[in-house]
Formats: structure tokens, sequence, C-alpha cells
């Protein structure tokens, strides 16, 4: 058993922490920051905010991403919006109440602090965006529109069409291009993170790797942010970008960093169902469709009709019945195992009967073709191609995929990992969403991050820095890291086996959702223990990687990914095996109540899990956190 | 799902930036025209490394059509015969049996092949840091509600945000020309009153970096045909206006950022 984890919450009443804690931070003066060099890892939503704010205060930051430009980092493709407490609407919204909410949504597994600190910033997001010329949606007299989402009350979800993500990001990448163009941040693209550097219990700086010459090479600084997303592509299928991986965050949770809650992984209700074999990820349709679309299935079980030709007395819609007071719009774990649970009584619809109805007949009646077109056309669209069906004359079909992982790092107040001078932020860390996130909640939590709180947390643990010597990259540990980096790239070259690392990528993936994805049990996540570490040696004796380490080598970037996520595979099960409740996204078959919902157990498990690296993922140390509810109820959560 | 069989690829490949580059013909003996036309090179490098030979290198990320990370030229058209679809969401439903598909990577000299089918639209990136941002440093920003902005104003600034930067403007172009890309940032900024302050010194700082990298506009509108996004030819008329107003007297000192 580790140890008891402090998070550092500031004293002081909930909503007087944040400006508290601000007020007592430690400054750096203006001339000195440029004497500070900042690392930043990451340049979607939380990584490009940071950068382009850390170098507008006057840090010297140094961008690093993998993809070819800042602008193609997966949070470009979140589609429905950007939640804030404004209360624009005048219906009854206010800071608390996002407060709850979110707290809620997680099913009490997150921390009061940063949550409150998240729902105070959210308003000043919405701000900053709109001064970035980020074109949200407007009412004819020229003021912000709003949606609701899944898990509120009312109407908080700022949206740009179906594409707020790319707005978003948009906004945040010109705001750091700016900067790269005034020379106060340095752009490193098609370059990956392959090792943190840890000199004396701090943090000194990374190793990466040329995804174009294959060069590994070094980069000091006096702190590293992590801002390099989630890990749903342990699943293999998921609805992330095909790179989107978990090198980045397990590097450092190699190197001494904690991983928190890694068996939280958000099942999205809305994605387009798997249709063959070959298919190489899942789309997204965007939550906010349930405003306006209804959801159902066929009463009839087996039912082969077409939609349109089931008279409405036949069918089921099913989120209506069971949770009246929010209905379509029920919490994305609520929704997604209400879909399953009726598929895998065998009501699915489409060719496979993998999927549920999305239908929009009711709100084209209502509102006319033209508003829909409007409100969701590019998806509509998106979904056309992809499916090879019209949404405006036939239901979408829709069954959930893995989409977002609330585990990640583990962070303090200061967002901070266990390696000091290290930080984490946006999906990389664990923090804000406990069980369960809301939908338009990680746009959020990336800009807060971002924007407007890691500036004031790393000039607080620089200040005391000021003039003191770093070590350079030349520093035992740097060129130790390098070599490491080197003989592990060469390995899986050598290896010479017979399978591709998507070979492998795709067992480990069926491992997983098998037993680690919407339903969990005791028995399942025993056998996936005792499958993964044999596919694991299977990797290591049989990988085939073809080319060399010295120019583009897709296959051998994949082979790195997929090594991290096996390890990352092994401590997800083990940690959802740990877990005796089913709260949020995590749910146990052996917890649940008599009407099929999430059981928690408060006594024995309030409480966010962190794992040490102890060299074998399978007995990694496991830390606790208790999670302390001073202002919110722990509470059943209720829907209906 | 049906299959389609017998596909007759014709790929290009370079092993890098000075090589010289041919092209592998490969046969696609089947795939389901469920598949997307990524997933079909997917399974073809499975079969490339399982021969031991490399895989083709492609640029690809969100497979939804949204990141721009995506290109090809796929028998001469940038992101292939559909219209307003990136490659990653077209599917082999678009094809028949049999049929002959040339894949290129984007043809232009301000794209440089990097290996195989990826090529380096970094260009790209410096248009936008020479002038494409509105300078509103962390922290200073009033409410957002405080400027109220016309429905219709919104709306036109996010038809042209809604360029993803993937290059097929360019690609399509026979002058090589980065016109609708570097109008639509243009276009995006300059509608709205947040943009008016740097209205035209960024569109003179932004078509000087365009001018730069790549070729000219001669009006063929090829660029817009073959926009996934269907960005409209109007962008570059309003850049060129705003740039042609930021010589005149006065003009780009009112809007000195």
């Amino acid at each position: 058993m580790g140890a008891l984890l402090n998070a550092k919450i500031p004293n002081g009443v909930l909503h007087e922490k944040w400006d508290n804690y601000k007020a007592d931070a430690k400054l750096v003066n203006p001339n000195n920051k440029r004497k500070f060099k900042v690392i930043v890892v990451g340049t979607g939503l939380a990584g490009a905010s940071a950068a382009a704010t850390l170098a507008e205060l006057g840090y010297q930051v140094d961008a690093f991403t993998f993809h070819d430009s800042p602008r193609r980092a997966h949070s470009i493709a979140a589609q429905g919006g950007i939640n804030a407490a404004k209360n624009y609407q005048g219906d009854g919204d206010s800071i608390n109440r996002l407060f709850i909410d979110t707290i809620k949504g997680g099913d009490f597994r997150s921390r009061e602090g940063n949550v409150h600190r998240l729902a105070q910033v959210s308003v000043d997001i919405i701000d900053q965006m709109v001064a970035q010329g980020v074109p949200f949606a407007r009412e004819y007299g020229g003021m912000l529109d709003n949606r609701s989402f899944g898990g509120a009350q009312v109407s908080r979800t700022f949206y740009a069409r179906g594409q707020t993500g790319q707005q978003l990001l948009l906004g945040a990448y010109q705001q750091l291009s700016r900067q790269i163009g005034l020379g106060g941040v340095r752009l490193f693209n098609r370059t990956e993170l392959v090792d943190v550097v840890v000199v004396d219990g701090r943090c000194s700086g990374i190793v990466v790797r040329d995804l174009l010459t294959g060069e590994i090479t070094s980069h000091a600084a006096h702190a590293v942010v992590m801002a390099t997303g989630g890990y749903g592509n342990v699943f293999y299928l998921s609805t992330n970008a095909m790179n989107c991986n978990v090198t980045a965050a397990w590097r450092a949770h190699r190197r001494g960093a904690m991983f928190a809650n890694p068996c939280y992984t958000q099942i999205h209700p809305t994605c387009i169902p798997q249709s063959d074999e070959s298919q190489s990820k899942l789309t997204l349709m965007s939550e906010s469709l349930r405003n306006d679309g209804r959801i159902w299935v066929p009463k009839k079980a087996d039912d082969a009709r077409p939609a349109d030709q089931i008279p409405e007395n036949e069918r089921d819609y099913y989120l209506e019945r069971l949770y009246p007071s929010y209905g379509n719009l029920a919490p994305r774990d609520i929704s997604s195992r209400a879909a399953k649970r009726l598929v895998d009584k065998g009501h699915g619809v489409g060719p496979l009967k993998n999927g549920v109805n999305l239908d929009f007949s009711a709100a084209i009646e209502r509102l006319g073709r033209d508003v829909v077109q409007e409100r969701y056309g590019n998806l509509f669209q998106m979904y056309e191609r992809i499916a090879g069906e019209d949404p405006y004359s036939t239901p979408m079909r829709i069954y959930p995929a893995t989409h977002y992982t609330m585990g990640g790092l583990w962070v303090d107040y200061e967002l901070a990992t266990t390696i000091p001078g290290l930080y984490a932020a946006g999906e990389a860390n664990f923090s804000d969403h406990g069980a369960n996130r809301l939908g338009a909640s990680a746009l959020m939590q990336g800009l807060a991050d971002g924007y407007f709180v890691l500036p004031y947390t790393i000039s607080n643990e620089l200040a005391p820095m000021l003039n003191k010597a770093i070590p350079s990259t030349d520093h035992p540990a740097f060129v130790q890291a390098e070599s490491e980096a080197r003989d592990r790239f060469n390995s899986y070259l050598n290896i010479k086996g017979t399978r591709s690392p998507d070979w492998f990528h795709r067992e480990l993936g069926k491992i997983i959702w098998d037993y680690c994805g919407m339903e969990r049990t005791q028995q399942g996540l025993e056998k996936a223990l005792s499958e993964l570490p044999a596919l694991y040696s299977e990797f290591k004796k049989d990988l085939r990687v073809t080319g060399t380490d010295e120019s583009v080598n897709q296959t051998l970037e994949k082979a790195g990914r997929v090594d991290d996520f096996f390890q990352l595979g092994m401590l997800m099960c083990r940690d959802a095996l740990d877990r005796e409740e089913s709260c949020g996204a995590h749910f146990r078959s052996e917890h649940q109540t008599g009407e099929g919902e999430a059981l928690r157990d408060d006594k024995n498990f309030c409480h966010v899990s962190a794992y040490n690296w102890t060299g074998d993922p399978m007995a990694a140390e496991l830390n606790k956190e208790t999670l302390d509810f001073e202002t919110a109820h722990l509470a059943t959560r209720s829907y209906k | 799902m049906k299959h389609l069989t017998n596909l007759k690829l014709k790929v290009w490949r370079q092993d890098g930036p000075d090589a010289t580059g041919n092209f592998e013909t490969h046969i696609v003996e089947s795939v389901s025209d469920e598949a997307s036309f990524l997933e079909m090179l997917d399974q073809l490098n499975e079969r490339l490394i399982g021969e031991n030979k490399d895989a083709v290198v492609f640029d690809h990320d969100c497979r939804e059509g949204i990141c721009g990370t995506c290109s090809l030229m796929i028998n001469g058209r940038a992101h292939g015969p559909q219209r307003a679809t990136t490659t990653c969401q077209l599917h082999m439903r678009t094809f028949s049996s049999g049929d002959e598909i040339i894949i290129e990577p984007w043809r232009s000299a301000a794209f440089p092949i990097i290996k195989d089918l990826m090529v380096d639209r970094s260009s790209f990136d410096r248009i936008v840091e020479s002038g494409g941002f509105i300078t509103a440093p962390t922290g200073g920003a009033p409410d957002a509600n405080l400027i109220p902005v016309p429905k219709p104003v919104a709306d036109a600034a996010m038809d042209s945000a809604a360029c993803i930067g993937c290059g097929a403007c360019v690609a399509a172009c026979p002058n090589g020309a980065a016109n609708l890309f570097t109008g639509a940032k243009i276009a995006h900024l300059n509608v709205l009153p947040q943009g008016q302050a740097e209205r035209y010194k960024r569109a003179e700082a932004m078509v000087n970096s365009m001018d730069d990298q790549f070729g000219s506009c001669t009006n063929h509108g090829e660029c817009s045909a073959a926009c996934p996004k269907e960005i409209s030819l109007d962008v570059i008329a309003l850049m060129n206006s705003d740039f042609r107003k930021s010589k005149s007297k006065n003009r780009k000192a009112l809007s000195r950022g």
C-alpha cells in the first residue's frame, strides 16, 4: 500500500479557494520571465492555449507536436460545444450549478476544489475565444446562442455549428501562431516525445524523436507541460484520431508520475456502428443531436422492418420512458448502457443489428428541414458519407463507442504531477471529470487548464528557481535516456517476427473492449489480466516492423505506441478489478441496483486510485487520494 | 455489404525529398464497399508488411474529414472523385470492380514531398503566423456579449473558418496558388467586428507571405471545386479588396496592430 496523496487544495470556502491561491502565488517579474524555458508537449486546446499564454507572459516556450501542424490536434474533432456558466439565457444557470452538475455527472469521484475552479474560469474562456475571433453561433440580435447538453437542465453550451472543437482549436492555434511568428514560441512539428528526463527528483526535460529522420534529441527546461490527450485508442476502435496515443503520459508515468483512475473510460452513446471487420475507427455523431433527435428501438426483438414501417405504438423511446426528466439528454454513461442492454436483447437495428435509431422526423416536422439543416447539416453530411444513408429521410443508426478517458496523470490543484516540474493539462490529466465527463466539458477543461490555470501555477513554481542553473542536455541522465530510446526503436526493428503492430493493436483492443468496456465483471477482468501478458510477450517475440529508423516509418511509430498501450491496458484492467463498485462510466455488473443503475460504494471507494510504476505494469503500487465533499452532498445520481 | 474485386492501384513511391519517384502497381483482389479509401490502403500496407516490404507512407489522422491531415490526388483529383469529401471520408462504394486507381501526393512546389504520398505543408503555417490571428492576449477580453455580431456576419465568418487547411486548393490549382486558403483565413477574421483593428495589416502581411511561397492566382476556380469544405471564391475577392485598400495611404496605419 502506497502513500496517501495530498492535492494541496487551498484554504478557505470553496468559492474563494482559487482567489486565495492566486493572491498567495509567487510571481516572476516580467523582465525575468525570459530567463525561464518551458516545454509544452502537445498543441491541442490545452497545449496551444498554454504555450501561447506562457509566451505572451514572456517565458521562452518550446512546443512539440507529432502532427505536421498544431492545427491538426484531435481537439479539432469535437463537435457539439463548450460549456460555460454565463447564464446568458437567464434560465437559472450559475457557477455553482455548473459545479454541482459536473460533480454529479462525474458520479462524485472528482475533486471539489478543481471542479469549482473549472466552473469559475469557464466564463472567461468564452470571452477569450470570442476575442480571438471564434465564430460562435449567434441569435439574430447578435447575442450568443446556447444549446443544451446531457446531464444539464439549463442551456449553457456555446457552439459553432457542429464544429466547435475545430473553431476553438483554430482560435488557440492562431494565438499560438502569433507567438511563433514573434519568436516567443519555437515549434517542433512532426516530433514525438519518447522519454521524460528526471534529475535529482525533478523533471529536467524531454527526449524526442524526429519522425522524419528518426533522430533522437534532448531538450532541457525549467518546467514541462504534458498536454498530450487521452488513451482511448487502447481499445483500437474508438472515436479518437488514428495517431492519438498514450506514449507521452506513459513515459512520464514510467519516470515517476502517478497514473490515476485508468479504468474511467467514457463510452459515448452516439457513434456510427461498426460496419465491417476492416474498420479502422469509429465516428462520433455529436451529443447535440440529442437536443432534437429521438432515440428508439422496435419494441419487438429481431424486428427487421425498415424504420418508416414500424408504427409509433411499436416503438420504444426508451430514454424518454426510463428517464422522463432528462429524456434523450440523459448523461453519456447512462444512455450508453441503456442502448447496450436493448441491443443485447435483440432490439438492435441495421444490417448487423448493432445500433439504435436516432430519429429526426419529429424535429423536421416541428422545425422544418431548413432549421434542422442549419443546426446539424455538417453532421448529417458526415453521416451520409460514412453510412451511405440520408438521415433526413431515414433515422441515423447509432451505438456507443469509446470516446474520452477521464483517467490520466495524477495532478494536484496546481496541475502538477508527482514529478516536480512536470505538469499535465487537458485530457492527459485525470482531474476534473471524476468517473464520467459531461458533454461539452472537455473543451472547457482543456482551455481552462491552458489559459487560466497553468500560467499562475507555473509562475508559483518557477519564481524560487530564478538564476539557479538547471541540468543541460549533456547531463548523464539525458544521455542515458537518449540511448535507451535508440535501443527501444532498434529493438522493434530487430524482432523480425511475423505480425504487424496493427495486428497486435487489434487483438489488444478486442480484449480491452470485451472485458474492460461498457460492462465489467471480476471474471472478465481476471481473464483479461491473464490474456494480456501472454499477448504482450507474443508482441515482444513476433512483431514485424519493416523499413528503417532513418526516414519516415509509420510502422515503427505505431510499434512504440502499441507497446505503451499494452502496459497501460494491464493497468486499466487491474484498476477496474480493484474498484469493487460501479460509478459513472465504470460499471461492474456485480454492483448495480435492481433497475440496473450504477451502485457506488462511498464507504470504501470514495477516493482516487493513483498508481506508481514499479517496473511491472501488473504489479503497480496503489496510492489513494481521499475525496472530501464539503459543499456537494454525496447522493445517488438520479436522472428520472 | 458487397465486395469490390480486382482493383489496380498505381501508387507513387518516393524514398525522400530528393529521391527519384516511380509508380508501383498493386492489385487489390477484394475489398468491402463499406471500407473507406484509407482503410483500403491500410489493408494494402498490412499485406506489404506481410511480404516484408515497406508500407506506403501517407498522412492521415482523424478520419472524420475535419483535421485536414489526409491528402492524395486520386485519379488526378484532389481528395478523389466525390464532391465536398476528404480522402478519409471517401468510401470504396464510389468505385467499381476492376477500376484502375492512380494515387499521387499533392502536386505543388510549395508542398515538397517528404516520402511516398506525404508532403510538407508548413508553408500554410507560415502564412497564418504572418498575420492570421487577432491580437488579444489571454486575460484582457471583454464580456463575450459586449459586441453583438449580426447572425449573417457570424455565419459568413464561419463559412470561411470551416477551412481545414488540407491543401487541396493548392494541389488542384494549375498555378499552385494558395489564394483560397489565404482568402478563407482573411475572410474569417476580417468580417468580424473583433478583427477590424488589424484588418488591412493582416491582409497585407498574409498576402505577402502567400506570394513569397506560392504561385499566382489566375481565376481558374479549380481550388473551390476541389475544396472538401466548399469554400467560396468570394473569399478571394474579399482578400484582394482588403489587400488593395491596405495600399492606400493611412489605411494600414489605421489598422496598426
